[in-house]
């Protein structure tokens, strides 16, 4: 995608500077019409943006939840300024600040908050989605790796918002069971 | 007549009051217009020294500058300032001062309502710079999302701030908005088409009309919110049945096409600009209209694209990401056809097109990543962080700050009379250009790195400190620029050497009259026969200062212009403008009242400023009225033309005819909310449905139907001789009926400050009653003058002006009753 783009604006920034050459041959306006606003402006952008239309709608379909086998379910609620997590395989367990995942599982992750919008986002391993008041949004995330990710809540929500983070620990198989029997770590 | 002694006389007509007390009560375009932009140019500084602040804090991390509640303050204010005081002022005054001169005529349709708009700006950004100097700025970032903005969470008169002064600034867009689209489409030189109108003057009215249709959905949120907060109506709670994603559909809906309304005017410009540098005529006029057409229409249907991480379902995402992209088109088309231009023609490098080059590097750039943005998988990632704040500044300064500075450049002889001496610009523009994109390609990058817009501080491990302090670097490299171009102006208005009438050799008209421009701007109003009326007659200047065109014989005391029709340009009507008056700052200080008591938790002023603002709206029209049937005026060329005030369709009309058009907009929002909370909402259905009643439905109907029947039966009766005063009457009974009813639906709305539904009735019942309340009082204002003798078969131009009135409060309140009464009474 950058690669396109640093290409478009070479062009444009090439136009640009031919057209303070001397001697253009251009021709009657009729014809000008044609190449600059017909082609150059109608067409080309048309197509560059079909393609990357096309492009973004398969990526973003890939991303979307999908009735997964072994789905794991948890529950992330924000509040001002703490996240607080609970897992549908361990009813009883509530985690503050740090979730806890399997590797090589989807995870569903129902996103909620008790006060004012936030966001849930963890750059490295899904976008972001907002936590609404009175609305449950669904995020659907596969870690391949265990290890720590760090997550943020991307959404200004008042004084607190500089430090409002949290973890993601993502277990191998074993670990995450020991993690729902309630000995994480 | 000699050409001096025309001037003197025209002048002796046209001035405003000697002094700084003409400032209060002038409403020539010259002078509002340089207000506007005057003072707009002072929120642009204000707003700049914010940004500097935002740079400081940022620069170091763990930075100690400025606690999070103070920094909070300090970037909401920088965005509020540069998009409501800063960006569409700006517009308005360019448009104000500019479009009567490019258009051939001598003011703008409604003097006295750009006063108004004017002060009700300056009252309204003055409010808000008030509470920042106190420290109670509003502080939820420039889009207040509620809840946060709630008051729960936010108690302090903080939001208030912002709800109440933002929404006194977009009346005065919205009067600016009918002011510019009522002239444009009727107050141009005789001959002047609709296409061969000067480009600038198509984007003007595009604009506007974007202004008219784009900002109701934000006047009715910070209506909404305001009520939530003052009254605990819960239209934002979700436990109550409202819901927090419907601000945000009302913000976006204004945001989106907002975007555009900042950009479209700075491409007026270059469009203007642009062909005057490179020696040539624009490539492509007919398509550049239509591709601003097109972005006008295509940019209300993308507000979505700024909610995709709000969990859209998926073929919306889709269906919104496309017209995302799709927008990108017009835009393109614009951008070749400046390019096509340039090379049709002999580009030179005057500061203005050094600017205009600073545009296109800057815009292209924003366009592209505005693009990426756009695919959905990205802006998952990209949302929220540094990354999108540098692309904005890349669209709304490269969009909108540099054609600006072009434009300053290219009209600062017009405005002084005076021509560039200093060379400080060239120096200017460089640092402007170079500090503008360090401070935001760094910006991009640190974005990238995952730093979140609207942090007041980062660690040291965050790995970001140098980018960030580079970026702060090019901030301050920038506003030195940015303070070299306002001294490069200063310097220019008070020592540059004078200048020759037309500097740049452009073929627009504002460059045919003297300069700096008279009050009256033409001596004689051109007969216009192409787009580039001065490239053909270069000495049209002369001409009309001798008093060859339209209207060259000054009358004693009469502001006159002439109105046309607006697709052919056919000379159409006589108008005569009022004189000087304090009746727009009177009118804007009430107005501010009421505000101001709202804000304060003063009730008991509401009731006393709502009836200042009626007794001075009352005279305001009422000193229109004439005693007799004017005779038909003589306009040159053995030309003669009916009066305005004998028109079926006065400039009243078409004013209250686009007044109407943002109104019902407003109205169409609410009733949007009220669906999108009744469907999406949680909460609902609500604890107790309204009882409908089948008397009050019958009696509000009839008295809907009646109304514009009897108003219309008024309007014949008249134009036959008879003098329909009992019509009229009727109209006000029937009218007064519907507003009650709808004051019965306001009584009867059950518990509103416990569910959103009843809330929502109560604000619709309320709606009803205030235009019932407007017709009927217009209604009386008509059967007074009646009485009184200021109408007659001629004079007949006060009654399809209330009837229309009349017309959209009985069809607004038919669909009041029935959202509230039918469901009740089908189920
Ligand atoms: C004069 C040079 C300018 C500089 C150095 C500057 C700098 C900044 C910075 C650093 C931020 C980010 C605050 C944050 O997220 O932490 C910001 C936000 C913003 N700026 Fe500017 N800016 C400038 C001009 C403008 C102009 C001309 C406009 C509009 C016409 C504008 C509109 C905004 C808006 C809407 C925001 C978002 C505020 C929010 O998040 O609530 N800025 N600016
Ligand atoms: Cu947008």
């Amino acid at each position: 995608m950058l690669a396109g783009a640093a290409a478009i604006f070479g062009l444009v920034m090439i136009l640009l500077v031919f057209s303070f050459r001397r001697n253009k041959n251009s021709g009657e306006e009729e014809g000008q019409i044609r190449v600059w606003i017909i082609g150059l402006g109608l067409a080309f952008p048309a197509l560059v943006l079909g393609a990357l239309l096309a492009y973004g709608l398969v990526v973003g379909e890939r991303l979307l939840p999908r009735d997964g086998v072994n789905l794991v379910q948890v529950s992330a609620q924000a509040r001002r300024w703490e996240w607080r997590f609970t897992y549908a395989d361990a009813p009883a367990l509530e985690t503050t600040g740090v979730l806890h995942i399997p590797a090589g599982r989807p995870v569903d992750i129902a996103i909620t908050t008790a006060d004012v919008i936030h966001s849930f986002w963890v750059p490295r391993l899904a976008g972001k989605l907002d936590a609404i008041p009175g609305h449950t949004n669904t995020l659907r995330l596969e870690a391949d790796a265990p290890g720590t990710y760090q997550g943020v809540s991307a959404e200004f929500s008042g004084a607190g918002y500089d430090a409002f983070a949290f973890q993601v620990v993502v277990h191998d198989e074993s670990d995450w069971a020991a993690f729902l029997q309630g000995q994480p770590e | 007549m000699r050409a001096l002694e025309r001037h003197r006389k025209l002048t002796a007509i046209w001035a405003s009051e000697t002094g700084f007390k003409g400032w209060f009560s002038t409403v020539n375009h010259n002078d509002l217009g340089r207000m506007f932009l005057f003072t707009a140019f002072f929120f642009f500084i204000i707003g700049g020294l914010l940004a500097m602040l935002i740079r400081v804090q940022l620069a170091t991390p763990n930075s100690a500058f400025a606690g999070p509640e103070i920094y909070n303050q300090i970037f909401t204010m920088h965005g509020t300032v540069m998009m409501f005081l800063f960006a569409i002022p700006t517009f308005e005054g360019l448009a104000i001062y500019l479009l009567p001169k490019l258009l051939g005529t001598r003011d703008l349709a409604f003097p006295r309502l750009t006063a108004y708009g004017f002060w009700c700006y300056a009252f309204g950004g003055t409010m808000l710079i008030v509470a920042m100097l106190f420290g109670i700025a509003p502080d939820g970032g420039w889009f207040m999302y509620p809840p946060l903005s709630s008051a729960i969470h936010s108690p302090g008169i903080n939001a208030d701030f912002w709800l109440i002064g933002i929404t006194f600034v977009e009346i005065s867009a919205i009067a600016a908005a009918v002011e510019i689209t009522v002239s444009v489409l009727k107050y141009r030189a005789p001959g002047m088409s609709l296409e061969k109108m000067p480009i600038f003057a198509w984007y003007a009215l595009i604009t506007a009309l974007m202004i008219l249709t784009g900002f109701p959905p934000l006047i009715l949120g910070s209506v909404l919110l305001e009520l939530e907060r003052a009254f605990g109506l819960p239209f934002f709670q979700a436990d109550l049945g409202g819901d927090s994603l419907l601000w945000q559909h009302l913000f976006w809906l204004f945001g989106h096409p907002e975007v555009y309304i900042i950009f479209l005017p700075a491409a007026g410009v270059i469009s203007t600009v642009l062909p005057v540098m490179c020696r040539t005529t624009l490539l492509g006029y007919g398509w550049i209209v239509s591709a601003a057409l097109a972005l006008a229409f295509l940019s209300f249907g993308l507000w979505v694209h700024h909610m995709f991480t709000t969990g859209i379902p998926h073929l919306g995402l889709a269906f919104f990401s496309a017209a995302s992209t799709l927008v990108a088109v017009p835009t393109g088309v614009q951008i070749f056809a400046w390019i096509g231009t340039m090379w049709k023609g002999r580009p030179e490098l005057h500061l203005p097109m050094l600017h205009i080059l600073g545009f296109f590097v800057t815009f292209v750039i924003g366009g592209l990543t505005g693009v990426m943005v756009a695919v959905v998988p990205f802006d998952w990632q990209a949302h929220d962080t540094a990354f999108i704040t540098a692309h904005l500044h890349y669209v709304l300064f490269g969009g909108f700050v540099f054609p600006i500075f072009a434009g300053i450049y290219y009209w600062l002889p017009h405005f002084t009379g005076r021509q560039q001496f200093f060379r400080l610009g060239e120096l200017a523009f460089a640092l402007v250009f170079v500090g503008f994109h360090v401070t935001f390609l760094a910006m991009h990058w640190v974005g990238l790195l995952g730093q979140r817009r609207r942090i007041s501080g980062y660690t040291p491990e965050d790995g970001w400190s140098v980018i960030n302090l580079i970026s702060s670097v090019g901030s301050f490299i920038l506003a030195i620029g940015i303070a070299m171009i306002l001294i490069d102006v200063l310097l220019h208005i008070f020592t540059a050497r004078r200048s020759c009438r037309n500097p740049w050799n452009a073929t627009t008209l504002e460059w045919a009259m003297i300069t700096p421009a008279p009050a009256y701007t033409f001596a004689s109003l051109p007969l216009i026969s192409c787009r580039d009326p001065l490239g053909r007659e270069p000495a049209l200047a002369t001409a009309l200062a001798r008093g060859e065109g339209y209207l060259g014989v000054p009358r004693e005391g009469l502001r006159e212009t002439l109105a046309v029709d607006s697709a052919s340009g056919r000379p159409e009507m006589h108008v005569l403008y009022p004189a000087n008056t304090r009746l727009p700052i009177v009118m804007s200080a009430v107005t501010g009242l009421f505000f101001l008591s709202l804000l304060l938790k003063f009730y008991w002023t509401v009731p006393l400023a709502l009836v200042g603002v009626i007794i001075l709206a009352w005279r305001w029209v009422w000193s229109l009225g004439l005693r007799d049937d004017p005779a038909m005026q003589p306009v040159g060329h053995d030309l003669t033309l009916p009066s305005a005030a004998t028109a079926e369709r006065a400039p009243g009309w078409w004013g209250s005819v686009f007044l109407l058009t943002a109104n019902g907009t407003f109205f169409g929002a609410l009733l949007f909310g009220f669906a999108f909370l009744w469907t999406v909402a949680p909460g609902w259905p609500p604890p107790v449905w309204f009882k409908p009643s089948v008397l009050e439905f019958a009696l509000g109907v009839a008295g809907a139907v009646i109304a514009p029947l009897a108003m219309r039966r008024a309007i014949r009766k008249n134009r036959a001789g008879d003098t329909p005063f009992s019509n009229v009457l009727i109209a006000l009974f029937g009218i007064a009926v519907l507003g009650i009813t709808c004051a019965a639906l306001m009584m009867r709305a059950p518990a509103p400050t416990s569910h959103a539904y009843g809330a929502t009735l109560l604000v619709l019942g309320g709606y009803g009653l205030f235009h019932a309340t407007v017709a009927a009082l217009m209604s009386g204002f008509l059967a007074t003058q009646m009485r009184l003798g200021f109408t007659s078969a001629k004079r007949r131009a006060a009654f399809p002006i209330v009837a229309l009135w009349v017309k959209y409060a009985s069809i607004t309140g038919l669909i009041i009753l029935s959202a509230a009464h039918l469901p009740g009474m089908l189920s």
